[in-house]
């Protein structure tokens, strides 16, 4: 944990993370046909400890599991691909450890364009979109002295 | 005592099916989803998947469909579904001061780096039944606005840098998990941690109430309160380093305490800490003031013998699957155990009356 990343990793970090992060449909219909692969490990359901920080930055403690389902799979041409995605949805952690294999071969970045840059797209948006209906929320205070708040 | 006993199988199945015809209600009435829960009934499935100890939304939103919306019932089922799931790993603690919140307020400052955001709240409505939502409408839309692009730090650490607030030990050890070990005494904050926030609502909410009524009172002030989801990320075995894995709905309170010092501390602010799975704002500020009233030891204060003071006691008795465990349980056939119950009140009785007539 304390090395840096290598730029692969990096990517790789950033990838796994856009497809867990996804919606399971919107990957099921960005995803490319899928290419011949065996099952390292099928998708598999379990929980995760999720942990927090008493008072936020101290000692961590055990908040509560979420469910995740994980799987892996080796393509035909050798690229293993990985998941852990939040959930019990076994074909949204296999659509995304194909995903992950696939952007290990030449044609990755094609992949980067079709499926994660429109996921990453989607995901902004929905972020956007939340912090815009905070933004109205979000209160003006004045004073009757002076103003300080515009 | 139990002794095996039969003869009610035909009875419990005719019970079984008469229940499931119950809960589905009148069949004219359509039938309730369990995305429609989950959507439309948020806060519950928050408070199911709270003190489920499970996020899960569509897992919490079945179980309240199951249990007919008793809640408890609905949390029973996830702490049993979750004991079958196989345990991957822990997570790196969630940062929270990253979080892009739907809700942010504070109570002891007005001008806060990032703003007083009020989100989606109940506060300041009238509590006047809306007979509006009788009748089917058009989806309601938000407003919105431009967002402003910067970071919204934790209140409390602008009095951390002040020096008059209690500085927080960091720390890295792995935390104790009373979902695999039982919950001993002493038990450090990181354990007192877990039991509140997957505590009862409704019983974490009474001791912190007691607190503020003058039972181990630790005036307490709302330093922060915020809502919104934090990325959740998990050191992957195969590749050696962390990836995120999902997000979660958080609600974290921060409360700002008094404390007049003591023989090594000066006089300064001190902290009570509420994070809660969802938005379950009411929990958050509740388990904040429990778990500061739980520290007076470390602090040096004096035990006034308060309840909310009381590790064992507020411990023991938070966690409502294990309260409604051995309440429910004398419903059950106690035959046995009465029998001997009755031969004794008789023969005291038959002594008593004896002695009676004997007098006489």
């Amino acid at each position: 944990m304390t090395n840096p990343l290598s730029p692969d990793q990096a990517a790789r970090r950033d990838r796994m993370g856009l497809l867990a992060r996804a919606e399971a449909a919107a990957l099921a219909a960005l995803m490319p046909p899928a290419p011949a692969h065996r099952m390292l490990r099928a998708p598999e359901v379990g929980a995760v400890m999720v942990r927090g920080r008493a008072g936020a930055t101290g000692a961590p403690f055990n908040l509560g599991e979420m469910s995740v389902t994980r799987c892996s799979v080796r393509l035909e041409t050798g690229e293993v691909g990985h998941a852990y995605v939040q959930g019990r949805d076994k074909d949204h952690a296999r659509n995304a450890a194909l995903i992950d294999a696939l952007a290990q071969r030449p044609e990755g970045a094609e992949i980067a364009r079709t499926v994660l840059r429109p996921l990453a797209e989607a995901e902004a948006a929905r972020a956007r979109i939340r912090a815009e209906k905070a933004a109205a929320t979000r209160v003006k205070f004045f004073t009757l002295v002076r103003g300080e708040d515009q | 005592m139990y002794v095996a006993v039969k003869g009610g199988e035909r009875a419990i199945g005719a019970a079984h099916e008469w229940l499931a015809e119950e809960r589905r209600g009148d069949p004219a009435v359509p039938e309730l989803s369990v995305s429609q829960i989950r959507e439309q009934l948020a806060l519950a499935v928050n408070r199911v998947m709270a003190e489920g100890s499970l996020y899960d939304p569509d897992l919490a939103a079945l179980a309240i469909k199951q249990a007919r919306g008793d809640l408890i019932e609905a949390v029973f089922l996830i702490r049993a579904y979750r004991t079958t799931l196989p345990r991957f790993g822990a997570s790196e603690p969630v940062e929270t001061a990253a979080m892009v919140p739907d809700r942010r307020i504070s109570a002891t400052f007005k001008d806060v780096p990032g703003g007083q955001i009020l989100g989606p709240t109940f506060d300041y409505t009238h509590r006047l039944l809306d007979f509006k939502l009788m009748a089917e409408g058009e989806a309601p839309q938000a407003r919105r606005a431009a967002p402003r692009d910067e970071p919204c730090p934790h209140v409390l650490s602008l009095l951390d840098r002040d020096g008059l607030m209690e500085p927080q030990a960091p720390g890295e050890a792995t935390p104790p998990d009373l979902t695999r070990e039982p919950l001993e005494m002493p038990a450090g904050r990181p354990l007192r941690l877990q039991a509140l926030t997957r505590g009862d609502e409704g019983f974490v909410l009474s001791m912190a109430y007691s607190t503020q009524r003058g039972y181990g009172r630790t005036h307490a002030f709302v330093g922060e309160l915020r809502i919104g989801r934090v990325p959740v990320e998990m050191e992957i075995p195969e590749l050696g380093f962390a990836v995120e894995i999902g997000a979660v709905e958080l609600t974290e309170c921060e409360t700002v305490n008094q404390f007049t010092g003591s023989k090594s501390e000066p006089p300064q602010f001190t902290r009570g800490y509420g994070l809660v799975f969802g938005q379950s704002e009411r929990k958050a500020i509740s388990m904040s003031l429990v778990d500061r009233a739980l520290r007076w030891e470390e602090l040096g204060e004096e035990n006034t013998g308060a309840p909310a003071q009381d590790a064992e006691f507020v411990l023991y008795h938070c966690d409502n699957i294990q309260a409604t465990g051995f309440l429910e349980h004398i419903k059950l056939p106690h035959y046995v155990d009465f029998q001997s119950e009755l031969e004794l009140i008789r023969r005291l009785r038959a002594e008593a009356m004896g002695e009676r007539e004997a007098a006489e």
